[in-house]
C-alpha cells in the first residue's frame, strides 16, 4: 500500500509545507503519491513532478474545487482512501481544517501534528503546548496524519520524476460559499520555513515600531513573527503569530524582542537552533531558554544591532 | 434560533505541566482546572448573539467527569440558559467526542454548534471538523469574526496566509479563535443564579456510541530541557557571538 500526501498550494505555487510532509511520508513508505486538487493547477503539478521522492501525482483540475474548501477536498480524499494505508497533510491551517473532516467521514481517528515517525503505526506528537511528548499508536486501518513541518527537513525540489495521473470525480454540492481571501503580501521569506525569524511582542508598544524589526529583518533576510499579545493588540496581522495557537517555527536563528516568553509562545519557537532574547526585564522567562540574552531597552538595542550588522563584512542570509 | 456550545475542562493554562513518573500521562491530581480558553470565546459569542436578540437559547454541553459540571456552571454564570453533562470517567478522543455531540445535536436540534478551535491539553484541533463531517454540515474553523443572517452566517477565519471569508448556510459548526471576542466575567449574583439553572446529566453508556480508543497513548515523556545560555553585555557582543560563535549570520 502507498502513502498519499495532500499538497498545499494556491493553484500557482506548491507551498514549502508540502515538502516537509513528503519527507515524513517517505519515512513511512517509499511509494509516495501526491494529491493536487484545484483549478488550473498545471504550474503546481509541474513543480511537484520534479520534487524528490514523489512517485505519482494525482491531479484533479476542476473549477468547482478552485478554492479547495474542506467540504470538497474531504470528499476527494474519501473517494481515494481505499488505495492508501496512510494519508498525510501538513499541520497548517489548511491541513488542520481538512484532515479531521476526511477521517471522521470514514469513522477514523486522526493523529495531529506528528514530530517523528517511529513505525508505520506509531508516531510522536507534542501535547500540552510541547510541555509533554506523547508516543501514540494508531489502531485504524488507514492512518490520517497531520505533520509538524518544522520537525522534518524539506525534500529537494528537483531530481524527482513523478508520473502524472489526471483524475475526475463527481463532487456533492456544499453549503459553504467562498467570498474572499486576504493574503498578506510580503517580500520576506515565509515565516514557517525562514532560516532566520525576528519576532516582536508587547514590548514594541505599537505597530509602527515594528519598523525597527523590519530594518534588521531586511539585513538578515529574516521573516517577521509576533507574540499573541502583539497580534491581539493589533500591532501586526494574525498570520505572524508564533505559538501554541499560531504557527510553529524552528529557524536556525530566532530573535525574540520585547517578548516575555509565556509557555504558549515558547511552544511555537523553542525548537529553534539558536534563540536570542532582548528584553528589559531580566526576570522574563524567555531568558531561561535563550542561548544569548541581552537585557536592554529594545528601542536602544535594535538601532545598535542594525549598526553592528552594517559593520560586518558579510552576512550569511 | 438555538445554539449549542461545547466546552472542555482542561488543566488551567497557567499551570506548569508535570509528566507522571511512570510516563502514563500528565499529573492532573490537585491541579487547577478551568474551561479551555477558546471554548470561553465560543460561549461569549453565543451570548453576544443572544444579547442581540438573534438567538433565543444557549445550551452548554461538556463531556467528562462529574467535575465538568463546574465548567458548565461557569458558562451558565456567564449567561447561558442550561447545561448538559455527558458523564464518562474515560479520556475519550476527538472522534468519540464528535459522535457524542452528534447524538445530542440530533436531540437538541440547534441551528449552530460553537466550539473552541483547539483544546490546550491534547492540542488536537479536530473535534469541530469531525462533528461537522458526521452531521454532514458545513464548517467554519478558526473563526475570528462572525456575522449572522436569517439562514446563513458570514465568517472570517484565520489562515496561515491571512484571513478567509466564507458564507455558510445554517445549520453549521463553527470553531472559535481566541481573537473572536473578549469573554465576559461572571458577576457574583449571576454565579448564584447559575446554581439554579437546569443541568441534565446523561451517562455516556446510555447513548450507544462506540467510544473505544482508536489511538493508543504508549507513553508520555518530558520534552528535552533547553539549557539557558549566556547574557551578553551589548549589541556589539551579541552580533559578534552570532557571527563567530554560533555562526548563524
Amino acid at each position: 500500500m502507498s502513502v498519499l500526501v495532500v499538497a498545499e498550494h494556491n493553484n500557482i505555487i506548491l507551498k514549502p509545507s508540502t515538502l516537509n510532509t513528503i519527507k515524513a511520508a517517505s519515512q513511512i513508505d517509499k511509494e509516495v503519491h501526491l494529491l493536487i486538487c484545484g483549478f488550473q493547477n498545471e504550474d503546481v503539478v509541474s513543480q511537484a513532478s520534479k520534487v524528490e521522492g514523489v512517485f505519482k501525482i494525482l491531479q484533479l483540475d476542476d473549477a468547482a474545487i478552485q478554492n479547495q474548501l474542506s467540504e470538497h477536498v474531504s470528499q476527494v480524499i474519501v473517494n481515494l482512501s481505499k488505495n492508501y494505508s496512510h494519508i498525510l497533510a501538513p499541520s497548517s491551517t489548511f491541513g488542520k481544517n481538512l484532515m479531521p473532516r476526511a477521517a471522521a467521514i470514514l469513522d477514523h481517528s486522526q493523529i495531529s501534528d506528528i514530530s517523528a515517525v517511529i513505525s508505520t503505526d506509531t508516531f510522536v506528537r507534542p501535547i500540552y503546548a510541547g510541555n509533554a511528548i506523547a508516543t501514540v499508536q494508531s489502531l485504524d486501518p488507514i492512518k490520517f496524519i497531520t505533520v509538524r513541518t518544522t520537525a522534518f527537513e524539506p525534500v529537494e525540489t528537483s531530481g524527482g520524476s513523478a508520473s502524472i495521473e489526471k483524475i475526475s470525480m463527481k463532487l456533492e454540492e456544499i453549503a459553504t460559499k467562498f467570498l474572499d481571501r486576504k493574503e498578506s503580501k510580503s517580500e520576506r521569506p515565509e515565516l514557517g520555513s525562514a532560516r532566520i525569524v525576528i519576532s516582536g511582542g508587547r514590548g514594541l508598544e505599537n505597530g509602527d515600531n515594528f519598523k525597527l524589526l523590519n530594518e534588521i529583518a531586511d539585513k538578515l533576510n529574516a521573516a517577521i513573527g509576533a507574540s499573541r499579545a502583539a497580534v491581539d493588540a493589533g500591532y501586526i496581522g494574525n498570520e505572524c503569530q508564533v505559538g501554541q495557537t499560531g504557527k510553529m517555527v524552528a529557524p536556525d536563528l530566532y530573535i525574540a524582542v520585547g517578548i516575555s516568553g509565556a509557555i504558549q509562545h515558547l511552544a511555537g519557537m523553542k525548537e529553534s537552533k539558536i534563540i536570542v532574547a532582548i528584553n528589559k526585564d531580566e526576570e522574563a522567562p524567555i531568558f531561561g531558554i535563550a542561548d544569548y540574552g541581552l537585557k536592554a531597552d529594545l528601542f536602544e538595542a535594535l538601532p545598535e544591532i542594525s549598526k553592528e550588522l552594517d559593520l560586518l563584512n558579510d552576512i550569511v542570509k | 434560533m438555538k445554539i449549542l456550545v461545547a466546552v472542555k475542562r482542561v488543566i488551567d493554562y497557567n499551570v506548569q505541566i508535570r509528566v507522571k513518573s511512570d510516563n502514563s500521562g500528565v499529573e492532573k491530581d490537585n491541579v487547577k482546572m478551568s474551561m479551555n480558553p477558546p471554548d470561553e470565546n465560543a460561549v461569549e459569542e453565543a451570548l453576544k448573539l443572544k444579547d442581540s436578540g438573534k438567538v433565543t437559547e444557549v445550551v452548554i454541553i461538556s463531556i467528562g467527569q462529574e467535575k465538568c459540571q463546574d465548567t458548565i456552571r461557569t458558562a451558565l454564570a456567564m449567561g447561558a440558559d442550561r447545561g448538559i453533562l455527558v458523564k464518562t470517567n474515560d479520556d475519550i478522543e476527538p472522534l468519540a467526542v464528535a459522535k457524542t455531540l452528534k447524538n445530542i445535536v440530533e436531540k437538541e436540534k440547534p441551528n449552530m454548534v460553537l466550539l473552541g478551535k483547539q483544546a490546550i491539553d491534547d492540542d488536537c484541533n479536530q473535534t469541530g471538523q469531525m462533528l461537522s463531517a458526521l452531521l454532514n454540515w458545513p464548517q467554519g474553523c478558526f473563526v475570528s469574526d462572525l456575522g449572522i443572517n436569517d439562514s446563513t452566517i458570514t465568517i472570517s477565519r484565520e489562515i496561515d496566509e491571512g484571513l478567509e471569508q466564507l458564507e455558510i448556510k445554517l445549520p453549521a459548526v463553527v470553531t472559535c479563535d481566541l481573537r473572536l471576542n473578549e469573554p465576559r466575567f461572571a458577576s457574583l449574583p449571576n454565579i448564584m443564579k447559575a446554581k439554579k439553572k437546569p443541568m441534565e446529566i446523561i451517562e455516556i453508556g446510555s447513548l450507544g456510541i462506540d467510544t473505544n480508543p482508536k489511538v493508543k497513548y504508549l507513553k508520555v515523556e518530558e520534552p528535552p530541557v533547553r539549557q539557558g545560555g549566556v547574557m551578553v553585555a551589548d549589541a556589539k557582543e551579541l552580533i559578534q557571538k552570532l557571527k563567530y560563535e554560533a555562526k548563524v549570520i
